[in-house]
């Protein structure tokens, strides 16, 4: 081995000092990374425009067709019908897209090897997990109450037709239409915990799927004393109570049980960050 | 300057690092060898703390890589597996990441030329070849200038052109005073890019030596001596370690001894030569060699547990 090197010298562009100088890790700039990863991978785009689509898609399809068909309707059925809640019912499928979307940008990370160059980049790890948070709970309150309300809107416009509509005073309606958006919101925080702690998109999204919607449904089959005690705690349920419809039982005041939701949220988080600092990546 | 004090890792019952201790020195390329599973991949992993260390410390100029404000700036790294998102574009990668530390736009745009993935920069990095994303992995590595740069298994999945790019690459940053760590399994090619080497085999330092001891070691090895007395001067060649072996009348190998002895001592005793060749075994066997006795060796250690 010579000492004397001849081969080619490749030269890699620098930073100059002053750029150096301002190099630094800051909350702010992990909100921005999340921000962009966030945006530039298809499924976000793709499952926010469904979860936008079902609520008022499904809402303006059963404001229509129940405006269409109300003269022939039976009054049992006209009795059934509920102007603010009926229309809404799209909000069951739109959690199950804010939940999966939720799932993906954190537990996808870890399939794809992706979470390696993140905490490599924020070693400090729980920044990530924050920035992660607030972009996506942004993203989905900021798109899913404007869908809320554009949905209340649109279904009461073909209801009026008939004149079986309800209006934004009438009680329950606006706490109801704007809880829509909140709660899709803490759904969405549930699901990033959820994500973070399972670390694996199927898992996650089982256990979220589960806990959200399974579970209300088996608790049906406790006996009575059991079920009056149980499910008006179980999350969504507990979520739900903010809007006006929605859980099948006996609910939690409406404040009370969004408390409840977004302290399961906060539960799941808490197990979250404690994971996320001591696991290996 | 990176410093491993005492570095262990369990996994479970496994021991994936044992008792490692080094220092990469910066300005030079440092080799990082082991046969597959001896531990490599995990001691750069706890280099920029994805894994914790069971016991032990390991620092990057004198501190831990997540002490660091601007860790991109410390460590630029490479992992074997791959750590992207195969949806999103090389661009969004790189400047994701780049956000992350306040690193400029114009520096991903720089790196991705450097690279050779400008073209293919907006497409999405699902479609790229095993040579694309490696190079894609480079440019990751280097996005905050780092002063340290760690990279496990570099040339996998390039071509020729790729494999000779990333040996000048890794010299010039080296050259320009970084501390510079790569890991293979291939003694070829370490032989022809790295100036010290790092041995590890199961997780324990095999070797801490400059390339040009080790290439000395090798090539010292055996002496092969031809001698129509060779009879008479095998039996003069004796001493602690020196083996004498025959497998051709008149032919010699002669392990432990250099050729000067051997010549001096055949001068003694006028004993004709006709031929005395120090034997260079190739590094990929001395390598071999060397890590076969530490498996060898671990494996009786655990037994007299």
């Amino acid at each position: 081995m010579s000492t004397v090197d001849h081969s080619p010298t490749i030269t890699v562009p620098t930073l100059s000092a002053d750029e150096v100088a301002r190099l630094r890790v800051t909350p702010a700039r992990v909100v921005r990374a999340e921000w962009r990863k966030t945006f530039s991978v298809r499924s976000t785009w793709i499952t926010l425009g469904l979860a936008v689509l079902f609520l008022i898609g499904i809402g303006s399809a059963i404001a229509w067709s129940t405006a269409n068909d109300w003269d022939s309707m039976r009054p049992r059925q006209k009795r059934r019908f509920d102007a603010l809640a009926s229309p809404m019912s799209g909000f069951y499928l739109s959690q199950l897209a804010i939940g999966v979307l939720a799932v993906l940008l954190v537990a996808g990370e870890y399939s794809g090897g992706m979470i390696r160059a993140s905490l490599g980049a924020v070693p400090k790890r729980l920044p990530v997990l924050w920035a992660k948070l607030l972009v996506f709970c942004t993203v989905t309150l900021a798109t899913m109450t404007p869908a809320s309300v554009a949905t209340f809107f649109l279904a009461q416009s073909l209801l009026s037709k008939q004149g079986i509509d309800t209006t934004w005073d009438a009680p329950d309606v606006a706490r109801s239409v704007i809880g829509v958006g909140l709660y899709l919101t803490v759904v969405a925080a549930f699901a990033i915990g959820l994500g973070a702690i399972l670390r694996n998109v199927a898992g996650a999204i089982a256990a979220l799927v589960g806990v959200l919607m399974v579970l209300p449904v088996v608790a049906l089959a406790l006996p009575d004393t059991w079920f009056d005690r149980v499910y008006k705690w179980l999350p969504s349920n507990a979520g739900q109570a903010l809007m006006a419809f929605g859980s099948q039982g006996e609910t939690l005041a409406p404040w009370h049980g969004f408390a409840v939701f977004c302290g399961y949220a906060a539960a799941t988080l808490i197990v979250a960050a404690v994971l996320l600092r001591r696991r290996d990546a | 300057m990176i410093e491993a004090r005492g570095l262990v890792k369990r996994y479970g019952d496994k021991t994936a690092v044992d008792d490692l201790s080094f220092d990469v020195q910066p300005g030079i390329v440092t080799g990082f060898l082991g046969p597959n599973g001896a531990g490599k991949s995990t001691t750069m992993r706890m280099i920029i703390g994805l894994d914790a260390p069971t016991r032990g410390s390991v620092t990057v100029n004198g501190s831990r890589y997540i002490d660091h404000p601007a860790p991109l700036h410390e460590v630029g790294a490479l992992l074997e597996a791959r750590a992207v998102h195969v949806g999103r574009s090389a661009r969004n990668h790189l400047l994701a990441l780049a956000a992350t530390t306040g690193i400029p736009t114009r520096r991903v745009d720089e790196l991705l030329d450097l690279v050779g993935l400008t073209d293919v920069a907006t497409r999405r990095i699902g479609g790229f070849s095993l040579g694309m994303g490696q190079r894609l992995g480079i440019a990751a590595a280097l996005l905050g200038d780092p002063g340290t740069l760690i990279l496990d298994e570099p040339v996998n999945g390039l071509d020729p052109e790729g494999i000779l790019w990333i040996r000048h690459l890794l010299k010039s940053l080296a050259r320009e005073g970084r501390t510079v760590l790569v890991s293979s399994h291939l003694m070829s090619e370490m032989a022809l890019t790295a100036e010290h080497l790092i041995v590890i085999g199961r997780g324990r330092l095999i070797a801490d030596m400059p390339m040009t001891e080790f290439v000395d070691r090798a090539s010292s090895d055996h002496v092969f001596v031809r001698s129509p007395q060779a009879d008479q001067l095998g039996h003069l060649l004796t001493g602690p370690g020196v083996v004498v072996t025959s497998s051709i009348p008149g032919q010699l190998d002669v392990t432990g001894l250099t050729s000067d002895h051997i010549g001096d001592v055949a001068a003694a005793h006028a004993i004709a030569v006709h031929e005395l060749t120090p034997q260079q075994a190739s590094l990929e066997e001395a390598f071999m060699a060397l890590t076969r006795d530490a498996v060898e060796y671990h494996t009786t250690d655990s037994e007299t547990r």
